[in-house]
């Protein structure tokens, strides 16, 4: 953070007039400091069996590429074009209209005009206009076509990791040109060569062998919720009981790891264990976790369709192995793009489960009825609407709350009310953001897809500004304190965007706020939420 | 100059040229009349259906859809049907929404980053108006011209004309649709030069059309209103093109030169169109984000080629932590015990 410029010189460095003197296809790719991410560890890849595992360093001129590397690219392109009606029909019917340049949260920060949606995708469709099209071997350059030299390898590998697959620009295309299908497959591409970041070849190194991507092991695991569990009880004067790898039980849990590891996540698992610890006392809910499938995201999606099949894999198996009925998940972003829209096809049909009916109000997620995993945010909507919960909202009333939609519950789930009508139910101050902003248009963190690593922040930061900017407004207009999100790599990575562009708010996830809100049978007065702050005002009630 | 509209330009009015020249002082009246008209009618039908099949043949691994709009969930959150579609029923408003308004489109918005730090984002409606003016008055101006395929004119297509003369001046009445077209070209051309994203992106791809599109219009405008053609010659023509039975040579002959070029214009339009971004008119009805059913949990979606991959199987897994697991209180399938006892 220290080597980025003071927030407010940002501005005056951004641009959005491209030079018109110059053609793109003449500006070489420079790959810069804070950009970019760094490469693969090869051990990371070996552990996967990827191809050409190496050292290599993307500033360096040569990237060690094998001897038929264009070869291979031209086939993984033709082969993608078959496997992928998305990509060919996206190839072919762009017309330029530029109604997506400016929707992407990366060319509003960057200024870079090679992160206008349409032209990211240029990058691939000249290439293809070259290998595929006829006019473009007829025309060459004048038909928009240019061969595949390494520099447009490097061109390629530098703005496909500028993408976070967000799908924000694919709202506006009159054609529903989605650039995320581009940018996975220009990574899968990528991948061919040996060419990942480590930010995300190592995280899917780690999910394969130990189950989560920050390679915890089932020990570790185990011993860090039972940290939590110890604060709980210093909290609450309440001890949870947290279940593992259970045979018999009647939901599986799963969440991404990021919660189990990092705060402000850590006060959201700890939210999880309190409310399915009341749900138990009240109600005799039955849920586990399980060591194995501990992560509920999928770093494989930000690698190659088949990387994500192999640690999606696990959810269904485990869920099967211990016999569960059906599936709950954490709050996650991609995670639920996944499940919502490839996890049925992938491992399914899950016909070994049963349909999703909340044991506590008789609820049918009909709506889940043949994945059989069912949206936390769902779960406890329905328990609220049914008066199923205990909650005293003046716990957090200290909190004028937004709520950031997350990428993927928006644009590849539509999960847009049930967290607004928890957050409203747990909290007596909620604004929503501007709507150009927030739902189906919402805007990334800016560090989604495998990106929220630390030698890349720059990058972060201005790709987090259309959001953060967004989060300004309503903290100056309602003096918004606390930004509610139901993603993990929210939780990690909003944060530090915050404290860059509107220091003053926090990060939370939605189960934070329900547990602090939630009354537990038995607890003591709480002098504290979750993460041990004073509950300012709370004493002067007690007297009423 | 921008060689990328200069090339374009310049391609366009050397094809007039071809075919003012061809027809008026070599005479091609029949290549220029009939053959080159038919092989463009044969190429945009078999280039078109070529591709459409080419899209067809490859396979749609996954059901993809963006939700524009609360999904269908528990009984009492009202779901968006038309932007988070869970029924073919529903898909197909969102597909003619998307086709017959663009509507996509009409939630365009305009970015300003202002020097205080503020970003806003205004609807902005030009493009989605400029493009439905586009379309319509292009798909007006194809009707109309249905009256030189046809003999009596259907009553629909005077309908049509009667409608687009409904402003009743100038002599011949003026057609509102070819001035529309005309302008709107014209506009999406304009944008394409003087907004610097959009410059920065067009390709000559795109220049090419729109003054193809502009140089149809502009010599039909001419045609009609200042050049005084010779009408019945055209239409015997136009149906000799539907009936197989041509008029003599004299009468292609009397044809003015200027028919010859917009003709022209109209078949390299249609011999241009399979290979080019205008399949976007093929293209739309197969867009996978739009086109398919959001009901993914609820409804299984096959993939064609779904094959096996290599996992890291939960024995496995428990073979490399059982230790620690043991250790740690976590359950386990296989005992310690059982684990040495299956090594040895």
């Amino acid at each position: 953070m220290k080597d980025l410029p003071k927030a407010k010189d940002f501005y005056s460095r951004l641009a959005h007039r491209p030079d018109s003197a110059s053609d793109w296809m003449d500006v070489p790719v420079e790959i810069r400091k804070g950009m970019y991410c760094y490469a693969a560890n090869p051990k990371s890849l070996d552990t996967l069996g990827f191809p050409y595992a190496r050292d290599w360093n993307p500033v360096e001129g040569d990237w060690k590429l094998p001897e038929n590397w264009q070869q291979i690219i031209h086939e993984g392109f033709k082969e993608r074009l078959e496997r992928f009606r998305s990509f060919k029909v996206f190839m072919d019917i762009c017309v330029r209209c530029g109604a997506c340049a400016d929707k992407c949260h990366f060319f509003i920060g960057t200024g870079d005009p090679k992160n206008m949606p349409v032209l990211r995708a240029e990058l691939l469709r000249s290439v293809y206009r070259n290998d595929f099209t006829t006019f473009g071997k007829l025309l060459g350059r004048i038909g928009g076509a240019r061969p595949m030299t390494v520099d447009v390898l490097k061109e390629w590998w530098y703005y496909m990791f500028q993408c976070t697959e967000c799908r924000r620009c694919s709202v506006f295309c009159p054609y529903g040109i989605d650039t995320a299908e581009i940018t996975i497959m220009g990574r899968e591409l990528l991948n061919l060569l040996g060419l990942n970041i480590d930010w995300i070849a190592t995280p899917v190194s780690n999910c394969y062998m130990t189950g989560n991507h920050l390679g915890i092991q089932p020990h570790a695991y185990k011993d860090m919720l039972d940290f939590f569990v110890d604060d709980i009880e210093e909290i609450t004067g309440v001890r949870v009981e947290p279940s593992y790898n259970r045979v018999g039980a009647d939901i599986l849990f799963i969440t991404p790891s990021g919660d189990v590891f990092a705060d402000p996540g850590t006060y959201t698992a700890m939210g999880y264990l309190i409310l399915f610890h009341y749900l138990r006392e009240k109600y005799g809910f039955d849920i586990t976790w399980s060591t194995y499938a501990s992560e509920g995201g999928n770093f494989g999606f930000f690698t190659s369709h088949e990387t994500m099949k192999r640690l999606n894999s696990k959810m269904y198996a485990e869920a099967r192995r211990l016999g569960v009925k059906w599936i709950l998940g954490g709050e996650c972003g991609h995670m639920w793009r996944v499940i919502t829209q490839y996890m049925d096809t992938m491992n399914g049909p899950a016909d070994f489960l049963q349909e999703p009916v909340s044991p506590i109000t008789g609820t049918r997620f009909e709506n889940a009825k043949s994945t059989k995993m069912v949206h936390i945010a769902e779960f406890t909507a329905d328990l609220i609407r049914h008066g199923k919960l205990e909650l005293d909202k003046r716990r957090n009333r200290h909190l004028k709350v937004t709520f950031h939609d997350s990428c993927n519950p928006s644009r590849g789930m539509g999960m847009l009310e049930e967290p607004r009508y928890v957050i409203r139910n747990v909290c007596d101050h909620f604004y929503d953001m501007p709507e150009n902003t927030i739902r189906e248009q919402t805007f990334c963190c800016g560090s989604g897809a495998g990106l929220n690593a630390g030698e890349n922040m720059e990058l972060r930061m201005a790709g987090g500004l259309p959001r953060a900017n967004a989060v300004k407004y309503v903290h100056e207009q309602h003096g918004v304190n606390m930004l509610a999100t139901i993603c993990a790599i929210d939780r990690a990575a909003l944060p530090p965007l915050m404290q860059y562009w509107v220091p003053g708010v926090d990060v939370t996830g939605l189960h934070e706020m329900v547990a602090n809100a939630l009354v537990l049978p038995g607890e003591k007065q709480r002098e504290t939420n979750l993460r041990g702050e004073p509950l300012e005002g709370m004493e002067d009630d007690s007297d009423e | 100059m921008n060689v990328k509209y200069m090339y374009s330009f310049l391609a366009v009015i050397v094809l007039f040229l071809i075919a003012y020249v061809g027809t008026e002082a070599v005479g091609l009246q029949w290549l220029f009349g009939v053959l080159i008209p038919y092989a463009a009618l044969l190429v945009f039908v078999i280039g078109f259906g070529r591709r459409v099949m080419s899209w067809a043949r490859s396979a749609v691994p996954f059901r993809i859809p963006t939700t524009c709009g609360q999904q269908k969930t528990l009984p009492w959150i009202r779901p968006n049907s038309i932007d988070n579609p869970t029924t073919t029923g529903a898909v197909a408003v969102r597909m003619f929404l998307e086709i017959v308004t663009f509507r996509s489109l009409f939630r365009n918005t305009r970015m300003k980053a202002k020097a205080d730090g503020r970003i806003t984002y205004q609807l902005e409606l030009f493009l989605w108006l400029g493009a439905l003016a586009f379309h319509y008055a292009f798909a007006t101006v194809l009707v109309r011209h249905l009256r030189f395929f046809m003999e009596p004119v259907p009553v629909p297509i005077k309908l049509i004309e009667t409608l687009d003369a409904f402003f009743q001046f100038g002599l011949p009445v003026v057609y509102l649709s070819g001035v529309v077209l005309a302008a709107a070209v014209l506009y999406l051309a304009l944008r394409r030069v003087f907004i610097p994203t959009v410059r920065y992106i067009s390709l000559a791809n795109d220049f090419f059309p729109l003054f193809l599109i502009f140089g149809i219009a502009f010599t039909g405008i001419l045609m009609r209103y200042f050049a005084k053609v010779d009408i019945v010659g055209i239409k015997a023509l136009t149906m000799g093109l539907v009936t197989f039975s041509f008029p003599e040579s004299e009468v292609l002959k009397g044809i003015s030169g200027l028919f010859y070029g917009h003709l022209f214009f109209v078949s390299v339009l249609l011999a241009y169109f399979p290979f080019s971004k205008l399949m976007h008119l093929g293209g739309i009805f197969l867009s996978p984000t739009r086109n398919l059913t959001t009901d993914t949990r609820a409804r299984r979606h096959v993939n064609p080629w779904n094959y096996p991959v290599k996992v890291h199987t939960y024995e496995e897994y428990e073979d490399d932590f059982r230790e620690k697991m043991v250790e740690a209180g976590l359950p386990v399938v296989k005992s310690l015990e059982a684990a040495a006892a299956e090594k040895e």
